[in-house]
């Protein structure tokens, strides 16, 4: 059974806290400890934002994260190693890598898929890449044991829906709002609806992003959902405190522990 | 060497691609998050339909005729072909188009699209402001609201073009993050769409793009390669043999050549943006010194680093600096049917220099690099041979950027 899967599975009851940080911002030498701030803040699963030069569905305040840890030198190689050092201290909390599929087409498939897995990735979440242009390379995926996390749109036709999951693994993520991340507030209404429906299209846990940005949100969205996806929030508090980089694991894990908190508290 | 037959089979599957994924090959396909899917699959369909309908290839021709001018003409340059002393070089010429490029053509495609599609609202991205005047006219034309993507350096370098946009009723949006230029254009306008879908229709520029642009772009601007045909069989009497165009991301090339890629005795020659010079690094010719990749959508050659980082591209042209290129000519490159080569600023403004001098018309700096092609092969043929360039737009908007590298002020 995969980390992710575990992760799910023993969850009792609770939902899924999954926040999102850009890997390298503002530096590489402080992403560790972010990390292990945000699982001791009550991340059950970490999505780990590999930047990329170009990304085309993120708002201004994850481009902007993107650009420091580019100008500070990170690159994926660069993310696997810090993935592979938190592994010597966390064997439990999923890392799911998130970003464009360039840099990973750039390394290759075949190495990259080896790599990640080594390292200790548990899942990818390549935001320029469907099911369908992911057909011909999922193979190595699976066979170096890395889950292909999915999005589902609100645009997403219930055709489409059943396709993407009979290909996704792990969890869904499904993007609560047309827009870029760090968008307008989400419609809690809205997405309860839909989570009906995708209920009953697949069997996988689903995990809703974009647009939750503070504790009353969160718990809102987790009585919907399985898991809870918290970005451009983080990402802000990270911008705030660039210029001092070691007050910011603190401040995540307090963010962090308060949405926990508002989540488990009903 | 494959024999006659079989070389002509290839040649003519050629002509029926993409596949219905949008694939050339290993190239194009259809990489975007997943909210624009449905948009995407919807256009498709509804270019399917449209593109087999005869009144709407009639509406589209009638805009054509009577709103852009078409035909262009073929004009003879001989002045300029007896001074190079080699091939007779003819010159296709978009620049009389309405707005003054081939950029309309596509535009006015896409604008019947998005009439039928009922939206209102259309957005663009633009480098050197062409593709935004093109789209802000129609736009006009057709009672659309526009909002065209303009990289913030590009806004500053064509005042021009975006004057002209504001007179046109569009509203010009300067991008001020990453690079500051074309390709963040695109990014920003993909991120308008993504969050607008459901009352937008994106008018992309060129020949790239997610699965089905490359293939409607190209079907838009084929009406060039169509007309140059037919005229060469009139004016020459037999098809030419060679064609030049130059490739940013490549709708006039591909606009030009398509219909002649089964035409085997037609070489063809699509010229990148040489830069300083492909040893400088400071270029953008993605097909002779780029690697695959995927970006905006689609897989393609690209200018990146080893890390899959897109780099910043240099031309002195704005509408060829762009670190991508369509993926049809990235599939043509490797089966070897168009030969991909480059050229410089300097070789550039040379040749934008003579086409005034010798034949009295100002070609934009993008179309130079075909002429600057031409003045180097022309020499090396017969003169019984025939090279049609795509004179693909006027010059009226570089001539600040000339006189500066002249060293004056205008």
């Amino acid at each position: 059974m995969s980390r992710i899967q575990t992760c799910f599975q023993q969850l009792a009851g609770k939902k899924a806290l999954i926040p999102y940080i850009t890997a390298g911002d503002p530096h590489p030498q402080h992403t560790l400890a972010y990390m292990h701030a945000l699982v001791a803040g009550g991340a059950d699963i970490i999505e780990l934002g590999v930047p990329f030069s170009d990304p085309m569905a993120d708002g201004p305040v994850i481009q902007k994260a993107c650009e420091r840890a580019l100008a500070a030198g990170t690159r994926l190689r660069d993310v696997l190693a810090i993935v592979h050092e938190f592994r010597q201290h966390n064997q439990t909390t999923p890392i799911v890598l998130m970003g464009y599929l360039n840099p990973i087409e750039a390394m290759g498939y075949a190495d990259f898929t080896q790599a990640a897995a080594q390292a200790g990735v548990d899942g990818v979440l390549t935001v320029d890449l469907p099911p369908e242009e992911a057909q011909a390379v999922q193979p190595l995926f699976t066979a170096a044991g890395l889950d292909m996390i999915y999005l589902i749109a609100p645009t997403t036709s219930d055709e489409r829906i059943c396709k993407i999951a009979a290909s996704g693994q792990g969890y869904l993520y499904y993007v609560s709002l047309k827009g870029v991340t760090g968008s307008a507030a989400l419609d809690v209404e809205a997405v309860a609806a839909k989570m009906q429906t995708l209920r009953q299209l697949t069997s996988l846990p689903i995990a809703v992003g974009f647009g939750i940005r503070d504790a009353t949100s969160a718990a809102q969205v987790a009585q919907v959902a399985d898991g809870v996806i918290v970005g451009s929030a983080l990402v802000n508090q990270i911008a705030d405190l660039q210029s001092t980089p070691e007050a910011i694991s603190d401040a995540l894990q307090t963010t962090l522990a308060a949405m926990r908190q508002a989540m488990d508290a009903r | 060497m494959p024999n006659n037959s079989q070389s002509q089979t290839q040649l003519q599957r050629l002509a029926n691609l993409p596949d219905a994924q949008g694939h050339f090959g290993p190239y194009g396909g259809r990489f975007v998050s997943e909210t624009l899917s449905y948009a995407l699959e919807h256009l498709t369909k509804m270019y399917q339909e449209l593109s087999q309908d005869p009144e709407f290839q009639a509406e589209f021709d009638r805009d054509l005729a009577h709103y852009v001018g078409r035909p262009s003409p073929l004009y003879p340059a001989q002045r300029w072909s007896e001074a190079l002393g080699g091939a007779q070089i003819w010159l296709k010429r978009e620049d009389l188009n309405h707005t003054g490029a081939h950029k309309i053509n596509n535009t006015i495609g896409q604008a019947l699209l998005a009439k039928h599609s009922g939206k209102k609202r259309v957005i663009a991205e633009t480098g050197a402001g062409q593709h935004g005047v093109a789209t802000a006219t129609v736009a006009a034309r057709f009672g659309l609201q526009c909002q065209v993507y303009m990289g913030a350096d590009d806004v500053e370098r064509q005042k021009l073009n975006v004057y002209r946009m504001r007179l046109l009723g569009a509203e010009v949006i300067p991008v001020t993050s990453g690079s500051r230029t074309l390709k963040d254009a695109m990014n920003e306008a993909m991120r308008d769409w993504v969050t607008n879908v459901e009352e937008t229709f994106y008018i992309i520029g060129t020949v790239a793009g997610p699965h089905p642009y490359p293939q409607l772009v190209r079907d838009f601007n084929a009406i060039v390669g169509r007309e140059a045909r037919r005229q060469s069989l009139e004016q020459i009497g037999r098809l030419p043999d060679a064609l030049i165009a130059c490739v940013g991301g490549g709708s006039n090339a591909i606009g030009l050549f398509h219909p002649f890629l089964e035409d085997e005795q037609v070489a063809m020659y699509g010229v990148e943006a040489g830069g300083d010079g492909l040893e400088t690094g400071r270029h953008a010719a993605p097909l002779n010194a780029g690697r695959p990749g995927v970006l905006h959508g689609n897989r393609t050659y690209l200018m990146e680093d080893d890390a899959g980082q897109i780099i910043e591209t240099h031309s002195i042209s704005a509408g060829l600096d762009y670190p991508g290129v369509g993926p049809e000519h990235a599939y043509l490159k490797d089966i070897g049917r168009v030969n991909y080569v480059v050229a410089t600023d300097q070789e550039v403004l040379e040749a934008f220099h003579d086409l005034c001098h010798v034949e009295g018309i100002i070609p934009a700096l993008e179309s130079s690099h075909a002429l600057a092609y031409a003045k180097q092969l022309a020499p090396k043929m017969r003169t019984d041979e025939h090279i049609i360039v795509n004179l693909s737009g006027r010059g009226d908007k570089d001539i600040h950027t000339v006189a500066r590298l002249d060293g004056l002020k205008i």
